[in-house]
């Protein structure tokens, strides 16, 4: 199998002041994998995947996403990758159609490429008969799992996903997981956090941070090999507890 | 006495019904969860527990005083943590913990042996503004706040959803630190692997109980004999799974698929059917089931009543 790098980061190093939230970061992300991103609260992730995503720059290091220079072009960046989170993803007072055309026509669809595929997509999803309903009023399953259908509609080469699982129910959980497998299956990159443990075994590789390092890297089989750990949740707690005197 | 006693409560907001024919009792001094997705009705039923909301239908008594009739007298016996952060963002967080004793005709001083092994983690931030402290400090400082005047039992609202697992495995250390003083707790959780560590959980889906007992007895009562298939490629796996007759209900629990067998067949017939299929290789074994298979199991068994 050929291992194409879709995101390589090397020695990044994000400072805010005297604080440092990420410490030479250095990890690369193959084409098609479903690369896990765990941590602790506070343990640098989010600022890490706002450089990722071209959103905030780094302070030294060598960032390529899509083989773009993040210090230098971040706004091409954006062009190229799709984005989800579990605090904003969809506008509430729009509908289901109208969510999708403004995310199309922000990334440059034309209405006449729009209108098929977003057709296409909701009878995907089953989810025609909510097409002209406000998002609102769709429950969280559905509104998380249009959310992610979005986040990929104008084929992006990767997907950010930031906790897309919180406080759904076991059943949706499942079904998010699929569509994620499935994407990942089209050569589409999958990017996640997530609290959930169980859901790091979904990964083809995860990693751990912990006060704005990397701490383990590796297959989740392989990482619970070398700990001798029986799950990811024991291994997270083993090695992601920051030191106590840090608060 | 009981320290709660909850008879159909039902709560209805316009035509939705959030909360449908309720009953559990909590008994003094237990540690009770209420495990169940968004949506659930966890909150509307926590919310009237609390006092804050008087159910629809149905009746609810916290140590024999009434949630509707007897709220003044009862507030001081509560302490409730609602799930979204409600404490001052613009006072520190000495004055919010200041605040909270005040209002329930208390001292910091007087009870502080209670907060303590809690309060002492965030203390040396005791003069920074509750908005400015990190996911984790917030929830120590509303478990703070929530207890400084030794309610006799706490509600706490999904306190770990978007909780790291080491911050989360921290907080359940804390509660059962409490409940060793003899308060009473009920708390819900969306996260089915926390509910192992109370005494008796609730499952809740829907606006209705599913089932309540002890973790063990709800694991116990799954009724089948329940194997996790592996296989490299999960998800080709899973698909196989899907397509095959011998196996029911494949569930993908991270690592492994979780499956029941059809009546007849075998975990060898699984298996020659993955070949067939192309996935050699793959393994079965039998497992005790999990809280998430008890909970998966009655959620396909009500959704399959609703068709």
């Amino acid at each position: 199998m050929e291992r194409e790098k879709v995101i390589e980061v090397k020695d990044l190093v994000k400072r805010f002041g005297a604080f440092t939230a990420n410490n030479r970061l250095t990890f690369d992300v193959y084409r098609g994998e479903i690369f896990g991103f765990l941590g602790a609260n506070g343990a640098g992730k989010t600022t890490a995947m706002r450089i990722l995503c071209g959103l905030s720059r780094p302070t030294s290091g060598r960032v390529l996403v899509a083989g773009i220079d993040a210090s230098r072009r971040p706004e091409e960046i954006k062009k190229r990758i799709g984005y989800m989170s579990q605090r904003f993803s969809l506008y509430e007072d729009l509908t289901v159609r109208e969510n999708i055309e403004l995310y199309g026509g922000i990334y440059g669809m034309s209405m006449k490429e729009i209108v098929p595929r977003r057709e296409a997509l909701l009878e995907r999803l089953s989810f025609t008969s909510y097409g002209d309903m406000l998002i609102r009023a769709l429950p969280l399953g559905l509104k998380q799992k249009l959310a992610f259908a979005v986040a990929v509609f104008h084929d992006p080469e990767i997907v950010f996903l930031d906790e897309p699982t919180s406080g759904v129910d076991p059943v949706t959980r499942r079904q998010f997981w699929e569509m994620i497998y499935e994407t990942a299956s089209r050569g589409i990159t999958v990017f996640v956090t997530t609290h959930y443990m169980d859901e790091a075994n979904y990964c083809d590789r995860i990693t751990i941070m912990s006060e704005g390092r990397i701490v383990a890297l590796d297959s989740p089989s392989a990482l619970l090999r070398q700990y001798g750990t029986a799950s990811v949740e024991d291994l997270f707690v083993k090695i992601a507890r920051p030191q106590k005197n840090t608060v | 006495m009981n320290a709660v006693d909850a008879t159909s409560i039902t709560q209805r907001f316009g035509k939705i019904t959030a909360v449908d024919d309720v009953s559990f009792t909590v008994r003094e001094g237990e540690l009770f969860g209420f495990i169940g997705p968004d949506g659930a009705g966890k909150t509307t039923l926590f919310r009237i527990a609390a006092t804050l909301i008087i159910p629809t239908g149905g009746r609810m008594n916290l140590f024999g005083l009434n949630v509707v009739s007897d709220f003044r007298e009862l507030r001081n016996h509560i302490g409730y943590m609602p799930g979204r952060f409600s404490l001052y963002t613009d006072l520190t967080v000495e004055e919010n913990l200041q605040f909270y004793a005040t209002i329930f005709g208390t001292t910091i001083h007087e009870n502080y042996y209670l907060i303590e092994p809690i309060y002492k983690q965030i203390e040396p931030f005791r003069k920074r503004l509750a908005g400015r402290l990190s996911g984790g400090m917030k929830q120590k400082l509303a478990l703070s706040c929530a207890l400084i005047h030794k309610p006799r039992i706490l509600i706490l609202d999904e306190p770990t959803t978007g909780v790291d697992a080491v911050s989360r495995t921290e907080f359940w250390e804390m509660l059962e630190g409490l409940k060793r003083e003899g308060i009473t707790i009920i708390v819900s959780t969306p996260y089915m692997d926390e509910a192992l560590r109370c005494d008796r959980i609730a499952l809740m889906q829907q606006g209705k109980l599913m089932g309540i007992d002890t973790p063990a007895a709800i694991r116990s009562s799954y009724g089948k004999r329940i194997y996790a298939v592996s296989h490299r490629d999960r998800y080709r796996l899973l698909l196989a799974l899907r397509a095959m007759t011998e196996a029911v209900g494949p569930e993908p629990f991270g690592e492994a698929v979780h499956i029941t067998l059809r009546e007849g067949a075998s975990v060898e017939d699984v298996k020659k059917s993955l070949e067939r299929a192309g996935l050699e290789g793959a393994e079965a074994t039998e497992i005790t089931p999990g809280i998430e298979d008890v909970f998966l199991g009655l959620m396909n068994r009500s959704e399959s009543l609703k068709v």
